[in-house]
This record gives C-alpha cells, sequence and structure tokens, in this order.
C-alpha cells in the first residue's frame, strides 16, 4: 500500500533523511518511532505530497508520489502534528467544509455520522475554539476520515494529549485499521506504538535502523529473566480509575 | 485549469466569508481609521485648505476610498498567515482540490470585505455632505476603478501573507500604502507642493486613480487620467499576481 525506497532528503546543508526504505501492508498499522528531528514528520509530508524528496521513490496506493500527486491525493489523508481545524467554525462546519472540498453528496449527513462517532453531536454546533485538546483531536481525525481515503497519515496523533484523550484517539485508529484502512502514524511515545501497531519501524539518524513486529523487535535483545515483581499500579491506572469513576458517575 | 476549480473556490469563499461575519470588527477596524481621517481634515484642516471646490469633503472622498482599501487588504495577509500557521493550509494541500482556489478564495473575500467597507465610508460621507451628480455609470466605473485597485493591491498583500515569520510581519506592509495618498492629490491639490514633491506626486499611482474618481463624481471629462490609472492597476495587479503565484509555488513545493 505504501512502498518506500531510498527516500533522502536535506534541508540546505542538513541531511534529514539518508534512505529510508519502508513497506506497509494493506489495512495495517505502521508506526514510525524515532526522537524528536528524526525526520518522522518529514517522511509523513514527502508521502502526502507536502514536501519533495531529494531522491528516491515513495508509492502511496499504487501512485507515485512525486509524478502522480493529484492520485495520491485522493487517495490519502492526513491528520497533521497540530490539529489543522478551523477555529472560527463549529465542529460540524468543519467537517462539511471538508466534505464539500472532497466532492461529496449530502455533505451534512456526512459530518452528522462523524460526529456521532466520535462523539461530538452535542458540541457539534460550537465553535472549535470553545473546544478541549482531545475534543480538537477528534474532530482533527474525524475530518481526515471524510471520504473514506484508503491511507492516513498521523502525524503524532496523541502529543499534547491527556492520558483520556490519548485513549479515545487509539481507539478511533484501531477501528480504522479494522475497517480496512492503512494507517502510518509517527510518534514518539514507545507504549503508543506498542499498543497500536502491526509494524514498527525505528528511524534515527535519517535511517531506518530496525522494522518489525514488536515480537520481532523484542526478540533483538537477549531473551526475558523471569524476576517476580509485586504488581504496583502505574500512575496512569490511579488517575484513569478515579477520573473515569467520576466521568462514569456524570453520565 | 482543475475542473474543480469554481466549485472549490466558491467553498472556500464562503468559509472566509463566515469567518467576517463572525468577526465583523474586522470590517468596522477597516473602516474606521478613513472615517476618523475624513472627520478630521473636512471639520479641523479643511477650512484651511484651498482646493479650488466649494466643498472639500467633495474633493477629499476619492482619497478616502483609496486610504480605505489600503488599510482593508493587510487583513487578506493577515487570514493567509493564520492559515499557514494553524495547519489547515497543510490540510488543504494535502486534499485534492484545485489548488489555486485557496489563494483565489482569500482574494475574493478581501473583494467583498473592502466593498462593505467603501460602502459603509461613503455612506459616512453623504452623511458630512457628499453630494454628486453623477449617474448609474458614473458610479459603475468609479466601482471598477475600485475594484481593479482593490483586486491589484490585495494580490501584493497575499505575499506577505505566504513569507512572513510574524503576524506583525504579515500586515506591517500596508502602512506605506496607507500613507501613498498623503503625498498625492487625495488631501491637497499638487501645485502647492514644493519641485521634487510634486513631481513624486503626480507621477505615483495614487494621484491618477484620485483625479479619474473625482472627475467622474464631478461629471468633469476624465481626460488621460482614467486611463494612467486603469495603467497603473492592471500593471500592478499582473506584476503582483503573477509574483504571488511564484511565492505560493514555491511554498507548496
Amino acid at each position: 500500500m505504501i512502498q518506500v525506497q531510498g527516500l533522502e532528503k536535506s534541508f540546505k546543508q542538513l541531511k534529514v533523511l539518508r534512505g529510508v526504505d519502508i513497506d506497509v501492508a494493506r489495512g495495517s498499522i505502521f508506526a514510525l518511532l524515532g526522537s524528536n528531528g528524526a525526520g518522522k514528520t518529514t517522511v509523513v509530508k514527502i508521502l502526502s505530497t507536502l514536501l519533495r524528496a531529494d531522491a528516491g521513490t515513495a508509492r502511496v496506493n499504487g501512485f507515485d508520489v512525486a509524478a502522480q500527486a493529484a492520485e495520491v491525493r485522493e487517495s490519502i489523508s492526513l491528520t497533521g502534528q497540530f490539529a489543522a481545524v478551523d477555529e472560527i467554525l463549529s465542529g460540524r462546519e468543519n467537517l462539511i467544509l471538508v466534505a464539500k472540498l472532497r466532492h461529496l453528496k449530502g455533505p451534512g449527513a456526512v459530518a452528522d455520522d462523524l460526529l456521532r462517532r466520535f462523539s461530538l453531536t452535542e458540541a457539534g454546533s460550537r465553535r472549535v475554539a470553545t473546544y478541549s485538546g482531545g475534543m480538537r483531536r477528534r474532530l482533527d481525525i474525524a475530518m481526515s476520515l471524510i471520504g473514506s481515503p484508503p491511507v492516513i497519515f498521523l502525524d503524532e496523533p496523541t502529543t499534547g494529549l491527556d492520558p483520556e484523550a490519548r485513549i479515545e484517539v487509539w481507539q478511533a485508529v484501531k477501528e480504522l485499521a479494522k475497517g480496512g484502512t492503512t494507517v502510518l502514524l509517527t510518534t514518539q511515545y514507545l507504549d503508543e506504538a506498542e499498543h497500536l501497531a502491526d509494524r514498527i519501524a525505528i528511524l534515527h539518524e535519517g535511517r531506518i535502523i530496525v522494522n518489525g513486529t514488536l515480537d520481532e523487535l523484542k526478540r533483538l535483545l537477549p531473551p526475558a529473566k523471569i524476576e517476580y515483581v509485586e504488581k504496583q499500579p502505574s500512575l496512569e491506572d490511579v488517575f484513569l480509575t478515579l477520573v473515569g469513576a467520576r466521568t462514569n458517575k456524570e453520565q | 485549469m482543475n475542473k474543480h476549480f469554481v466549485g472549490d473556490t466558491a467553498v472556500l469563499l464562503g468559509r472566509s466569508l463566515r469567518h467576517i461575519a463572525r468577526s465583523p470588527d474586522t470590517i468596522i477596524t477597516t473602516a474606521i481609521m478613513p472615517i476618523a481621517f475624513m472627520l478630521l481634515f473636512v471639520y479641523v484642516f479643511g477650512g484651511a485648505i484651498e482646493t479650488g471646490t466649494d466643498s472639500y469633503v467633495n474633493y477629499l472622498l476619492p482619497g478616502i476610498l483609496i486610504i480605505t482599501i489600503a488599510s482593508g487588504i493587510s487583513y487578506t495577509a493577515f487570514r493567509l498567515f493564520l492559515d499557514l500557521k494553524g495547519g489547515i493550509f497543510e490540510r488543504f494541500q494535502s486534499m485534492p482540490i484545485a489548488r489555486s482556489s485557496v489563494l483565489w478564495a482569500h482574494v475574493l473575500t478581501s473583494l467583498v470585505a473592502n466593498l462593505i467597507s467603501l460602502v459603509v465610508v461613503t455612506g459616512v460621507a453623504l452623511i458630512m455632505g457628499f453630494r454628486t451628480g453623477a449617474g448609474v455609470s458614473g458610479w459603475l466605473a468609479v466601482a471598477g476603478i475600485l475594484v481593479l485597485f482593490t483586486l491589484a493591491l490585495t494580490w501584493i498583500a497575499v505575499i506577505p501573507g505566504l513569507t512572513a515569520k510574524t503576524l506583525d510581519g504579515a500586515s506591517a506592509f500596508s502602512y506605506p500604502l496607507i500613507f501613498l495618498p498623503f503625498v498625492s492629490s487625495a488631501f491637497v491639490p499638487t501645485q502647492s507642493m514644493p519641485g521634487p514633491v510634486r513631481a513624486f506626486a503626480e507621477h505615483q499611482p495614487v494621484t491618477s486613480i484620485v483625479n479619474a474618481i473625482r472627475d467622474l463624481f464631478t461629471q468633469q471629462p476624465v481626460g488621460a487620467d482614467i486611463w494612467i490609472a486603469l495603467a497603473w492597476c492592471v500593471g500592478i495587479l499582473v506584476l503582483a499576481y503573477l509574483f504571488a503565484n511564484v511565492t505560493y509555488r514555491r511554498r507548496i513545493s
């Protein structure tokens, strides 16, 4: 679904990508893992036709990103690092705007359906400026699903979100892949890749240094020693239990 | 041309017009400065200015309309800059839409917003005693010049909107444009100015545009001024359009 070979990109003197190879199978979730500045966003921008590579080839849904940019844009949807939503419009208007730009019939119905799927129906008529970070991100992802593009790029979809919003986003991503969408996501959170991805690639200093399933990556290290450790709840468990209990009561 | 150009432009125009409808302050702030200038010059300085006409507000209005446009177009740079910063610009660029629609929607929005501001300012001038015997064709000619001038300046505004690093930088470019009318025939006849200033004033675009509009309002024969005015407008429009598109293509590739 996504084939990348020998991708190179420099910004002035700085070599960001030094030959990246990736292969993503249809309907799978592929995580591109790397620290800040590793070049994850550059890969995503090249694949979504926003940047041109200096060397190498990249095909998305069978189309070459440089030569067939228009066809690639028909096949993809990008959720960038910062929520690309219109603050002055309402959530529903944002969805309708994208539906119209994708030339769909019945944009209002498309919008209402997505608002329901992302539990934004009540907030739908409010301006996005009043939304919380998690709601914005959900709307952002909902906007990316319009027109059901076969490939979705999510660039650091949960950076800056609180734990609950993160889990909501994860849920949404999992459902996407279940529906047959190919997802390429970048993240700097190891647990995120662990939770979501069918395959994980680590991008380091402009190259993919490892690429495999979680089990394959784990096998790279010496076999696990068995130790008995008292199971303590993590702070995340505590937080989610307390906050979750309260939210349930409110509903 | 992309088959979706008209449809996509209309959708994006609808979006920007909704922005304006929800923050009408952009139209009010655009109209307030020219109205303040008009009040100041008509009721404070006007008595001391010798224009050779009996009504100073009649003399002044064309220049005030030019100032209105010059201050209004900075919002195009402002809105474009915010789209680029906010990430929605990248979303549009990664979608299967006609790419030039993104710019055209902002340009047409500027045209609509400036026309509203111009109507407001003209309304205030009418209250202050502005009168013209111009008929429908005269008004249409004035409107045509103002539309051309707005389009020309708006395409200039697109350039800082695409290239600015900060919000202040995106709108600061319009200050010289606002002050250009002061060194023209907009407020006082150029004959009263010392040599070099007069030479500049008589050969810059605002003077010919102001003179042409003034002649249309007072039903004088417009003479060469209207052709010079049109040449300036079209020349600036074409250059700014080409340069803005080069900047845009550089920005998106």
